[in-house]
């Protein structure tokens, strides 16, 4: 059955769309991530503008987000006071992020500016999953014991920065800035590219700020729904390339898929399910890199100038 | 069911339409008196883009008085269009120069009951504009002959990948001497707006009659009510789309909160 999305303007496969939100749905709750970084790219290989899938996957991580987020609140597992600190850049760095896409698209460079965002940072954490998957795979097997911890409250120049603030959740005191830092850069990948940033800020949270494993998930949830809604908002505004019914039925795809994805879960070991997704991840990536590297068909492309 | 009704229709308005001419004579102007009596018309005037349309087509009907070829061609609304030329850059494809052009028909196809340049000689045919070879597109850019040759070879090459300019003129068909009938194909990203479609008499190479109609193809439904709600009242839509977003992901957590 045909659908004709309004935004996109295009007729779309309904069932495909849904067993695409589906699907990413099932290997978001199979490995626990956002699953944006995968719906981005899986729309534009469909054939969804870039513009629309990235604008429109933004939308969708704010329903999955809040979904999310209040299994963890209830739990007392979000730090507010980090949230907030990593929000205020979160809001700056999406809003630079969304005028920077703008810019991009009247230039023409926008679709190659998201393969090569997407090529760059999928390489690099596909390939650190593995790597530290297989690692994990191979100790516990040959030791059977657990894996050593780096140690904690390491001394670094971060701890010599100023504007030093005290989160008692995460039981931290360091400087604003780097929450701030951080918050901006993620909030500019949500703008161009689609993504809650969950795999970028969940790793900066744990070795760069140091904060304790247990808030970190529900605190990067807290921070993503603004962030994406703050995205939605404006590309929304400025660029018009929000689908509403893209989102709708990625959407119910992606909460039936996920809820199959936890069962399943559950029943495979952590670094079997990590390198499982690293493997995913570097084939996305791998994908992508071909399309930039091999000669396109046709070296010309149109493109309605009145934008 | 539509069509075959719409081809039983045809005749019966052609002679409602045949009986009506000598009063729409009256009321054309003068500098249309000479041409040869021409009656064309469409089975549908409106193009409804709804939630489920995948493409469609029309049919476009008429009749002649005395024998005659017939052309008909239909041109969509002018846009502005830039093609781009992509470089190998460090190992990457990438978007380089570009041309901008401007009065691209969004849309252009044609129709003939025998190949075109058999019907009319080159210069009949590029005096009336037929044909897509004989489209002028306007570049904005400061570009060589070489240089524009290409690249308008390339916008007409991906205007027909999309399916909005046709390939070759669709067959025109003569039911007897004076009726004919061909079908317009519009796919699915048909862009939006009125098109004229014109329809030719030629004898012996000459145009003695021309009749012009427009079409017009407009969003209707739920998917037209929410693009013109996107573009009018940008900030609300934002607003209801997130909003849409956090009531669904609460309902998500609600059903299937773990027991």
């Amino acid at each position: 059955m045909q659908i004709y999305l309004p935004i996109a303007e295009i007729s779309v496969n309904i069932f495909l769309i849904l067993g695409l939100g589906g699907g990413v749905g099932f290997l978001s709750g199979l490995f626990g991530v956002g699953g944006g970084f995968l719906i981005t790219p899986l729309l534009i290989f469909y054939g969804i503008p870039p513009a629309v899938s990235v604008a429109t996957a933004a939308n969708q991580i704010v329903a999955s987000s809040v979904s999310g987020v209040f299994a963890h609140w209830k739990r007392g597992n979000v730090d507010l006071k980090m949230g907030l600190v990593l929000l205020g850049g979160g809001i700056v760095g999406s809003t630079v992020g969304v005028w920077v896409f703008a810019w991009l698209r009247s230039l023409g460079q926008i679709d190659l500016v998201i393969s090569l965002c997407y090529v760059i940072f999928l390489g690099i954490i596909g390939g650190m999953m593995l790597f530290e998957a297989t690692r994990a795979i191979f100790r516990t097997r040959r030791r059977g014991g657990p894996i050593r911890r780096s140690k904690k409250h390491q001394h670094s120049f971060i701890h010599g920065l100023p504007f030093k603030m005290r989160f008692y959740r995460s039981g931290l005191y360091i400087s604003a800035l780097l929450p701030l830092a951080i918050g901006f850069f993620v909030g500019m990948l949500t703008a161009l590219m689609g993504v809650g940033g969950g795999f970028v800020m969940v790793p900066a949270m744990i070795y760069l700020l140091g904060m304790p494993t247990g808030v970190v998930i529900g605190t990067s949830l807290f921070q993503i729904i603004f962030v994406t809604a703050n995205v939605t908002f404006l590309q929304s505004v400025q660029t018009q390339t929000v689908d509403v019914a893209l989102a709708i039925l990625l959407l119910i795809g992606g909460v039936i898929g996920a809820q199959f994805g936890a069962q399943f879960g559950s029943r495979l070991k952590a670094e079997h399910l990590r390198a499982l997704l690293g493997l995913l991840v570097l084939s996305v990536c791998l994908k992508l890199l071909f399309d930039l590297v091999i000669e396109p068909k046709d070296l010309y492309s149109i493109m309605p100038g009145d934008l | 069911m539509s069509v075959s009704m719409r081809i039983l229709m045809a005749p019966i308005l052609l002679v409602a339409l045949t009986l009506a001419l000598p009063i729409l004579a009256l009321g054309i102007t003068a500098k249309k008196a000479s041409a040869d009596p021409l009656v064309v018309d469409l089975s549908n005037h409106l193009v409804a883009i709804t939630t489920g349309f995948t493409g469609t087509k029309v049919l476009l009907f008429g009749a002649v008085e005395n024998e005659g070829d017939v052309i008909v061609t239909v041109r969509g609304p002018d846009q502005d269009m830039v093609v781009r030329r992509k470089e190998r850059k460090i190992g990457i494809w990438v978007n380089s120069e570009s041309a901008r052009y401007k009065n691209v028909p969004s849309y252009y196809a044609s129709a003939s009951n025998r190949p075109i340049d058999t019907i009319a000689p080159q210069d009949v045919l590029i005096d009336y504009r037929i044909g897509l070879q004989n489209q002028r597109f306007v570049a904005e850019s400061d570009l060589t002959d070489d240089d524009h040759n290409v690249y308008r070879e390339a916008l007409v090459r991906n205007m027909q990948t999309a399916g909005l300019f046709g390939e070759r003129p669709a067959k025109i068909s003569f039911l007897s001497n004076q009726l004919f009938r061909t079908d317009i194909h519009f796919p699915a990203n048909t862009p939006t707006g009125t098109y004229t479609i014109n329809v030719y008499l030629v004898r012996s190479g000459k145009i003695v009659g021309v009749k012009t109609t427009p079409l017009v193809v407009s969003k209707t439904g739920i998917s037209a009510e929410v693009y013109e709600f996107a573009h009018r009242y940008s900030a609300l839509y934002g607003i209801i789309a997130v909003i849409i977003a956090v009531i669904a992901g609460w309902i998500a957590s609600v059903a299937f909160r773990k027991r």
